[in-house]
């Protein structure tokens, strides 16, 4: 029998490999998938959630982190493309113009 | 037959998020994550909720990947990574991170199965399209039209990055 602690583990699982996506990658790009990879990961938690207490407001919630989601995908690519003509790369550690 | 049902999709899902992370190509990193979203849509389907199968389906696996793997192509910063972090104890914190956060998880998954109920897996309809669209524009409807100004300055604020200054 498939629990919610079944999916609820899993999407930590999914969450762990962003963080560590966001931490060891080097390309600004793979940063941003890994983003994408934790919301979806705290999404699946809330649709299990809505599942298991038979509620639709979780999934109204996750429907709108899908809209956020895709507004800042928009906006942080078209950033990365600024600083891509700019630096001529996507790498993070080399973005450090504002440093203190 | 349930957890071969679960099992199937939550694998692909992991083995696409454990491959978009050691891909050394972007390309292939965003194929994988496609994966990834696809199997976690069938996890939508498995949960009782159709609408936000074809929402991650549609928003997520079509139009956000379609445009990482744009943008990807377009700079042509497929292998962007030759070197390591300047700072070399970012790579080893981050797995010892990772590792500590897997182990609470699996002491949390050990010490506590019981607290959680089982879900119930029988097909009510609580969250069919219908339902949702009623929860959508009655009780949550003030949100949704902050969420379509929201859309609106993303689209403004691309157009805007984009102008060509004469």
């Amino acid at each position: 029998m498939v629990s919610t602690l079944m999916y609820v583990a899993l999407s930590a699982f999914l969450f762990v490999i962003g963080v560590l996506g966001v931490t060891l990658r080097k390309s600004a790009l793979m940063v941003f998938m890994s983003v994408e990879l934790m919301l979806n990961a705290a999404n699946l938690t809330l649709v299990a959630f809505a599942n298991q207490w038979k509620s639709v407001d979780a999934q109204i919630m996750v429907f709108f982190v899908i809209t956020i989601a895709a507004a800042e995908v928009a906006v942080g690519l078209a950033l990365l493309v600024m600083i891509f003509r700019r630096k001529n790369t996507t790498d993070i550690d080399l973005m450090n113009t504002l440093r203190g | 037959m349930d957890l071969l049902l679960f099992g199937i999709p939550a694998l692909v899902a992991i083995v696409g998020a454990i491959a978009m992370l050691l891909s050394r190509n972007a390309v292939h990193s965003a194929l994988y994550l496609l994966l990834n979203f696809a199997a976690i849509s069938v996890l939508y389907l498995l949960l009782q909720a159709p609408f936000l199968f074809a929402t991650q389906l549609i928003i997520y696996a079509g139009a956000i990947i379609v445009l990482f793997l744009f943008v990807v192509m377009l700079l042509g910063a497929e292998r962007d990574e030759q070197t390591p972090h300047a700072n070399p104890w970012q790579n080893r914190g981050a797995i010892v991170g990772g590792v500590l956060l897997l182990v609470e998880l699996a002491l949390l998954y050990v010490n506590n199965p019981g607290t959680i109920p089982i879900a119930a897996n029988l097909d009510d309809g609580f969250a069919a399209p219908t339902e949702i669209a009623k929860a959508l524009f009655t009780t949550h409807l003030l949100p949704f039209e902050i969420a379509s100004f929201v859309l609106l300055t993303a689209l403004i604020g691309v157009v805007v990055l984009h102008q060509r200054r004469s």
